[in-house]
């Protein structure tokens, strides 16, 4: 017995945001403001995401939590560890054996299914903030579906680069409606935020909620001669051989040497336990040796 | 004073508000799924369904529209203590709790353009909740679903003010099913 309430949050507190998760689910895309509350971590730790959790968790969930896909990382680990010790709450890194996933810049690369829920820390909720810093106008802007200005944006990346330079954050339209802000995941997730599983999105600092019920139709915004291209680095990952997955970029010695490896971490753990093998995986295991 | 109104609460709120919150947010983002809630025991004629939800989400910051059917002096009481939501009129209310009959007449808010969150969420009480009768496509439903709706025009024309709109819950006994303004009725 811990001598928090279930989940850290006070129960006026879950309701608030339990309703502010409702109206999201209901209106697709559209960022429901809530009254986010201090969180025993800073700003730009995942305190939105971490709301969302506390209002959503059972005792009976078993909660993933990843940071850039890895479940190994500092922020991961914290908060995996917040919630094991305030809901005492089962945990793992398996994607599959999850009920509840929360999330920093990543979707998972194994396929959602129904039932699962999917939890997004973000950072700025507003798509429209860099191109209009008013609050006032980016409200009207939405109510008014007045989006231009986006598309501006995206024909200006054409016009200087040749292309649609925007590599993460890469704006979607849901369900015909509202723009919204996928949070910084790379765009190769985009075609995956039509899921099975329920997409819950909390920004702390900004006081937004917003959601994505499953199987809703999401579309990253482009235009017809330019359409949408959910790149990624041209090359299979360095440990498990995978050519179908999000890679980060490692330097891993002075001379220029690098490699390229699964950055969803139980993805890449799961082939090479099943003995999927990558190009520098038998160097990397003989220089140990 | 009558000590009725002080049972049938949550015996250990922050567990059971938590299944009960995963089985409402279930139905409402899966339009056509019923789920069945535990954990109230509200006066009649008030269904377990629609106390759990009100436990659940309501507080002094949700005012409360009671309909006729359901604005009894227990009911009332029981609320009050449990929840501390205050009873409004329709027009002020973020909650409505009643039958279609009485519901269905309208006059609760639908939210602004700005800010189409600003809308209430109706509790319609229903005599049998089934998955079956109007087709149901939209957000949250692969292909269609089934539900056994009151009426349909009411909730077509819902569904053409969107963003704005009215959300469903319905209840019957221990069971509940949930309508966004987004899902298209047929």
């Amino acid at each position: 017995m811990s001598d928090y309430n279930f989940a850290y949050l006070d129960e006026q507190t879950k309701r608030m945001v339990r309703r502010a998760i409702l109206k999201g689910l209901a209106i697709p895309g559209y960022q429901v403001p809530f009254a986010s509350r201090e969180m025993p971590m800073p700003y730009g730790w995942g305190t939105g995401g971490v709301q969302v959790t506390a209002g959503i968790l059972t005792p009976d969930d078993c909660l993933k939590v990843i940071d850039q896909g890895a479940d190994d990382t500092t922020n991961a680990v914290s908060i995996r560890r917040f919630f094991e010790k305030t809901a005492q709450v089962a945990v793992t890194e398996k994607t599959s054996l999850a009920s509840v996933i929360q999330t920093r810049h990543r979707i998972p690369e194994e396929p959602l299914h129904d039932g699962q829920i999917l939890v997004y820390q973000v950072p700025i909720p507003e798509p429209l903030r860099f191109l209009e810093p008013s609050e006032v106008e980016t409200r009207k802007m939405h109510a008014l579906e007045e989006y231009g200005l986006m598309q501006v944006k995206l024909y200006e990346d054409i016009a200087r680069h040749g292309a649609i330079a925007t590599a993460y954050a890469y704006p979607v339209k849901v369900e015909g409606r509202y723009v919204m802000d996928p949070s910084p995941i790379p765009k190769f997730d985009n075609p995956k935020l039509s899921m099975a599983a329920i997409q819950l999105f909390g920004a702390g600092r900004e006081q937004r909620i917003y959601a994505i019920p499953p199987f809703t139709n999401v579309v990253s915004l482009d235009f017809e001669d330019f359409p949408f291209d959910p790149s990624k680095a041209d090359h299979a990952c360095d440990l498990c051989g995978a050519s179908d997955s999000y890679l980060d970029e490692l330097i891993i010695d002075d001379a220029g040497g690098r490699m390229f490896l699964c950055s969803d971490t139980d993805y890449c753990a799961t082939r090479c336990a099943a003995g999927e093998v990558g190009a520098q995986r038998m160097t990397l295991t003989e220089g140990a040796a | 004073m009558q000590t009725q109104s002080l049972d049938g609460g949550f015996h250990n709120a922050p567990i059971e508000a938590a299944y009960a919150f995963r089985a409402v947010m279930r139905a409402m983002a899966c339009p056509g799924t019923i789920v069945t809630l535990a954990g109230a025991e509200p006066p009649a004629p008030l269904s377990r369904a629609a106390g759990v939800v009100v436990l659940t989400l309501c507080d002094p910051e949700t005012p409360v529209y009671l309909a006729p059917s359901r604005n009894t002096a227990a009911i009332r009481d029981w609320i009050t203590f449990h929840t501390g939501a205050p009873l409004v009129a329709a027009d002020r209310a973020a909650f409505g709790l009643g039958l279609w009959s009485e519901l269905g007449q309208g006059g609760f808010p639908l939210g602004t353009a700005e800010y189409p969150d600003r809308s209430a969420t109706l509790i319609v009480e229903l005599p049998q909740l089934a998955a079956a009768g109007a087709t149901l496509q939209g957000p949250g439903i692969e292909t269609s679903a089934e539900l056994s709706l009151p009426e349909i025009a009411a909730f077509q024309a819902n569904a053409r003010l969107f963003p704005r709109g009215l959300d469903y819950l319905f209840t019957c006994g221990d069971r509940l099913a949930g309508l966004p303004r987004t899902t298209k009725v047929r």
